[in-house]
Parts: structure tokens; C-alpha cells; sequence
């Protein structure tokens, strides 16, 4: 018989990987406060933030506004949702066993924005906390969409194939689209504000968000890191991850929840950022392999290096004029988008 | 040490296993054989926990359904007719998650055997060498030997075939079977296999479960279900008298290739 050729792999994941990818976002992040419209050196970055995390008084010559009221906050929330978004599409393409599973080729997050922008045209808001109403909104549509999503594809094809769920996730983001579009007609007053979940967009974000931002991936990141074993048994097969002791039913709706909570968050501060979660997730597996152990928090690096660089490139490649991420992201992730989708076929 | 009493599981109105009863012994290697549709994985699915049934299976005198998914996976272990891995996890990754039952859960301790018991699966199923390799680039054959092996680290008292060796050739089979036989020998261990080569059922089956359209038409040791009226019964053909032809012919084949080639 002839034998195939054999690929051995070497432990790709050592710690000094996690050195080089905590590095690379360092620098990434300094590169991100300090290009733009206004140029900020590169030491004036480091001096203002240093002294600021000391408490100490910031040097007049320093652009102590744009570095810390306007840049910082702004590249932390978008590292953060990079990071989220990743760490989600990573956590959904191995419970479905689907490579092309993501919040946004799901239209999750196209949910999530339907909910964020109902909240906003019917003036929801919770006292003392200006965007809650969206944000409880998107999370709960978020869900909503995935629980509809999969059953819709489950009725389709009980084995959920990629295929299924790409196709109800098309015709559930068109008909999402059609719903935002209509509800943008009838609200004119909100018209700029609505339009801004449909494309993404960072800016004006300020701590609060970064607060916010943070919590959520501590809580929902860390669950999702704990689930690691699971979700490996997931992505080798539902039945096999019942056959060796995984509660399959708790452990999907832990998954689905925390995802759903997650995008719901980033869309309700951003608008839908597409694609992150389906590309990086790629990349950090030709990094560290499929084990979650090491692919969701090689995913959270990636994720957030990745939309860092689409941030950067949205607010400087036509500048003054910005333009909203999601295009950047998106104009990325579809030529993505059909090379995987062109290696799953082949491969399946 | 397992014992299934009228089990019945519908789908809609259809009663595809339909009040089935039987026991597995210590030691024993219990087939299930009958024609297509009978309900033989759909049964062994329901002792797995994958459908819900009425009736009751129970694991020494307890019903299955009162256990959680570790404590049924520390006592039965399943290898499916056919897995596929769409990861490029390695071969040692996917027998270690074998382990998941002993480690499962916030407040469990730690699996101290855990590894041991990866390294003698991968040691028994002769994939010592493969254990860095990617499933991706395995044969269907050594594919269902490292699964062979996770079930093995699952260390589990019960096991469950669902026609392990189907789609393979003759060599892989005969290596699965012979395997399988060896992890029996152990005590306090027993098999339950859905088998459709009878032949198969007879070289390593003790006890044997005839069932045709969700019923068993016969249960007990292997030369009392096996008989002739009794294969005839469920499959509407001479099992015996087809099986000789089949052997006459390749003997027939054999001794002419002998006289046209004598050297």
C-alpha cells in the first residue's frame, strides 16, 4: 500500500509565541496612537501614557488630548473588539465544525445591529447608562438570530453543513438589511446615527466603552477559554464530544450565550465590523494549530493586531475623510471569504 | 453489568426498536445482527444516550439516565462506523480528549493516569510513531485506529461498536477485531457491536442478539441464534446455503488457477 505523506507537526505554541504576539500589539498599538491626521511621536506616546498611568503631571509640549482623550481610548476599544470578534468567530467555527462559521457570515451581528438600531429609533434607553438600551438590545438579538439561524439550518440539513448555514445566514442578512433600511426611512431623525451600525465605525469611543469592552472579554473570553476542551471535542464531531462524557446540549448554550453576549457588545459600541471573526481565527491556526488551548488566545492577539491595522488604514488611507471600518474589513474578508470557501469544497 | 429492559424508541408514530430486551455479561461480546432497518444502531444509540427511549437501560442495576455525560463515559465507550476530522489536529490530540471524562468540570481533580493511558492506547492501536501526525493526512484505516485508541483512553468498562470495520478492507478489519478482542480480555469488560457480516459475528461474537424490524426474533449464544431457520426468518434467504456457494466458488477458483499454473 502507498503510504501518504505524513505531516508532523512540532509544538507550535511556546511561550516566547505569546511574547512575540504581546510585542507585535504593543508596537501595533503605538503605531495606531501615533499616525494620524495629527503626527505624535513615538516617545511623546509612551511619555504621556506612562506618566498618566503614574498619575503624574504630562509634560505642556505633549498633544496631551489627542494621545489620551482621543487615540488611546479609541485603540483600546477597537484592540478589544478585534479581540472579541476574534475569540467568537474561532469559539463558532469549532462548536458548528464549520470554517466559514462567524458572527458575520451567520448574520449575527447583522441581528445585533437590528436590535442596537430598534433601541435608538424607539428612543430605549436605561437611566444613567446612555448606551445600555442598544447594547442589552443587540445582545438579546444577537441570540435571537443565532438560535434562528441554526434552526433554520438544522431543519435545512441536520448535519449543519456549511453550506446550510452560509445560505440561511445570506438570507437572513439580506432580510435584516431590508428591515434596518425600512426602519431608516421611517426614522429620518436618526438617519446618521442608525447608518452607523450598518458600516462600523470607532470613532468617538471613550472609556466608558473601553470599560465595558474590557469586562465583557474578561467574562465572556475567559469562559470561552475554559471551554476550550469542549470545543475541541465539538470540532472533531457533536457526537463524537457526546460519546466521551461532553454534555452537549449545556455546553452548546454556554457557547451560543456568551458568543451572542459578546458581538452583541462590540455591535452596540461599533456598529458591525464584518469578517473579523471569520479571517483571524484562519491565521492563528496556520500559527499554533486547531487546539482551542492555544488558538483562542492566539485568536484574541491576531483579532485585535488585524482590526487595529483596518482601523488605521479606514482613518489614513483618504484622510481627512474616514471611512467606516466595517468597508475596510469587509473589502479584506471577502476575497478571504472565497479562498477558504474554495479550500473547504476542494477539501470536502 | 448492562442490562436493557423493553426498550422502545419511536421516531413519530414508527417504533423503531420496539420493546427489546437484553443483557450484557462480563466478558461478553454481545452482537447485534439483522437486515437493514432492523433498529440496531438506533439501539445502540438509545445505550448511548443519543435518543431518547422509553423502558430503561441500566448500568448495574442503576438506569443510565439518572448518569451525567462523564460518569456514562467512565462506564461505556462508543466508536462510530465512521469519523471524520475536519482539523488538522494531531493524532495524539484527539485519543488525549479520551481522557475528558476523568478531568471534566470545574472542581475535578487531576487525571493523574491520564497520560498512561493515552500513551498504552497509542502503544495497543500501534500509533506510537503517528502521534504527531495530522488526522488530515491518515488513511480511512488508521483513522479509525486512532479513534479505536481515544475509546481505549476512555478506559471505559462497556464498549459499543456501531460496525466498526465496515468500510475498511480485510487487513484493517481483521486488525480492528483482533484489537478489540485483545482490550476484552481484561476483566470487567464487555463489548456490544452492531455487526452485517455474520461471518464476523460468528469468529468473535459469545452471545448474539437476532433482530428484525425493531423486535428480536432470537437472543443467546451465537450457534443458537445463528441457525439456519432463524437467518432465513429475518433476511428471507438462505444464509447458510449462500455463504456455501460463495466458499465452493472461491475454492473452485482456487484449484483451477492451481491446475492452469502449476508452478
Amino acid at each position: 500500500m502507498q503510504q501518504r505523506p505524513r505531516q508532523l507537526k512540532r509544538e507550535q505554541f511556546t511561550p516566547l509565541t505569546y511574547l512575540l504576539l504581546t510585542v507585535a500589539l504593543f508596537f501595533t498599538m503605538v503605531l495606531c496612537v501615533c499616525v494620524g491626521s495629527v503626527r505624535v511621536s513615538f516617545s511623546d506616546t509612551v511619555t504621556s501614557v506612562w506618566h498618566a498611568l503614574r498619575g503624574l503631571p504630562i509634560p505642556e509640549n505633549i498633544a496631551k488630548n489627542i494621545i489620551l482623550n482621543v487615540r488611546l481610548p479609541r485603540v483600546l476599544c477597537v484592540s478589544l473588539a478585534g479581540a472579541a470578534l476574534s475569540i467568537c468567530g474561532a469559539a463558532m467555527q469549532g462548536l458548528l465544525r464549520n470554517p466559514l462559521a462567524d458572527g458575520s457570515t451567520m448574520g449575527v451581528s447583522s441581528g445585533a445591529a437590528l436590535g442596537a438600531i430598534i433601541a435608538v429609533a424607539a428612543g430605549f434607553v436605561l437611566p444613567g447608562f446612555s448606551f445600555g438600551g442598544s447594547m442589552i438590545l443587540a445582545m438579546a438579538f444577537a441570540f435571537g438570530s443565532l438560535v434562528l439561524i441554526l434552526s433554520l439550518a438544522y431543519a435545512l440539513d441536520r448535519s449543519l453543513s456549511t453550506g446550510s448555514i452560509i445560505l440561511i445566514g445570506v438570507i437572513f442578512t439580506m432580510f435584516i438589511s431590508a428591515i434596518i433600511s425600512l426602519i431608516i426611512t421611517f426614522a429620518s431623525d436618526h438617519t446618521r446615527t442608525l447608518a452607523f451600525w450598518t458600516m462600523g465605525s470607532f470613532s468617538g469611543v471613550n472609556y466608558d466603552q473601553v470599560k465595558i469592552l474590557c469586562a465583557a472579554l474578561l467574562l465572556c473570553g475567559g469562559i470561552l477559554i475554559r471551554f476550550s476542551p469542549e470545543l475541541n471535542a465539538f470540532a472533531i464531531g457533536e457526537d463524537n464530544a457526546r460519546h466521551i462524557g461532553v454534555n452537549v446540549k449545556r455546553v452548546k448554550l454556554v457557547i451560543l450565550v456568551t458568543v451572542s453576549v459578546l458581538i452583541g457588545v462590540c455591535v452596540s459600541i461599533a456598529g458591525t465590523v464584518s469578517f473579523v471573526g471569520l479571517i483571524m481565527p484562519h491565521i492563528a491556526r496556520m500559527l499554533v494549530g486547531p487546539n482551542h488551548r492555544r488558538l483562542l488566545p492566539a485568536s484574541l492577539f491576531s483579532g485585535a493586531i488585524f482590526l487595529l491595522l483596518a482601523d488605521l488604514t479606514a482613518r489614513t488611507l483618504l484622510s481627512p475623510i474616514e471611512l467606516p471600518i466595517g468597508v475596510v474589513t469587509s473589502i479584506v474578508g471577502a476575497v478571504a471569504f472565497v479562498v477558504i470557501f474554495y479550500k473547504t469544497r476542494k477539501a470536502g | 453489568m448492562l442490562r436493557a429492559e423493553h426498550v422502545t424508541v419511536r421516531y413519530g408514530s414508527r417504533a423503531v426498536v420496539d420493546d427489546l430486551s437484553f443483557r450484557l455479561g462480563e466478558g461478553e461480546w454481545l452482537m447485534l445482527a439483522g437486515p437493514n432497518g432492523a433498529g440496531k444502531s438506533t439501539l445502540i444509540e438509545a445505550v448511548a444516550g443519543g435518543v431518547p427511549y422509553s423502558g430503561a437501560i441500566r448500568w448495574q442495576g442503576k438506569d443510565i439516565r439518572s448518569l451525567k455525560g462523564p460518569e456514562l463515559a467512565r462506564r461505556i465507550g462508543v466508536l462510530s462506523q465512521k469519523n471524520a476530522v475536519g482539523y488538522a489536529y494531531t493524532v495524539e490530540e484527539v485519543v488525549g480528549l479520551g481522557r475528558y471524562a476523568y478531568k471534566a468540570g470545574l472542581f475535578s481533580g487531576r487525571d493523574d493516569r491520564g497520560k498512561g493511558s493515552v500513551e498504552k492506547a497509542l502503544e495497543l492501536t500501534g500509533l506510537t510513531d503517528l502521534r504527531r501526525a495530522s488526522v488530515l493526512t491518515l488513511s480511512g484505516g488508521e483513522l479509525q485506529r486512532v479513534f479505536l485508541a481515544q475509546v481505549f483512553a476512555q478506559d471505559p468498562r462497556v464498549l459499543i461498536l456501531d460496525e466498526p470495520a465496515n468500510h475498511l478492507d480485510l487487513k484493517y478489519q481483521q486488525h480492528i477485531f483482533s484489537l478489540i478482542r485483545a482490550w476484552l480480555r481484561e476483566p470487567g469488560r464487555a463489548v456490544l457491536s452492531v455487526v452485517h457480516d455474520l461471518s464476523l459475528a460468528r469468529r468473535y461474537g459469545s452471545r448474539a442478539v437476532l433482530m428484525d424490524q425493531g423486535k428480536s426474533v432470537a437472543q443467546g449464544t451465537i450457534d443458537q441464534v445463528m441457525t439456519p431457520e432463524n437467518l432465513r426468518r429475518v433476511y428471507g434467504m438462505d444464509v447458510y446455503a449462500w455463504m456455501n456457494e460463495m466458499l465452493s466458488q472461491w475454492r473452485r477458483d482456487q484449484s483451477s488457477s492451481a491446475v492452469n499454473d502449476p508452478s
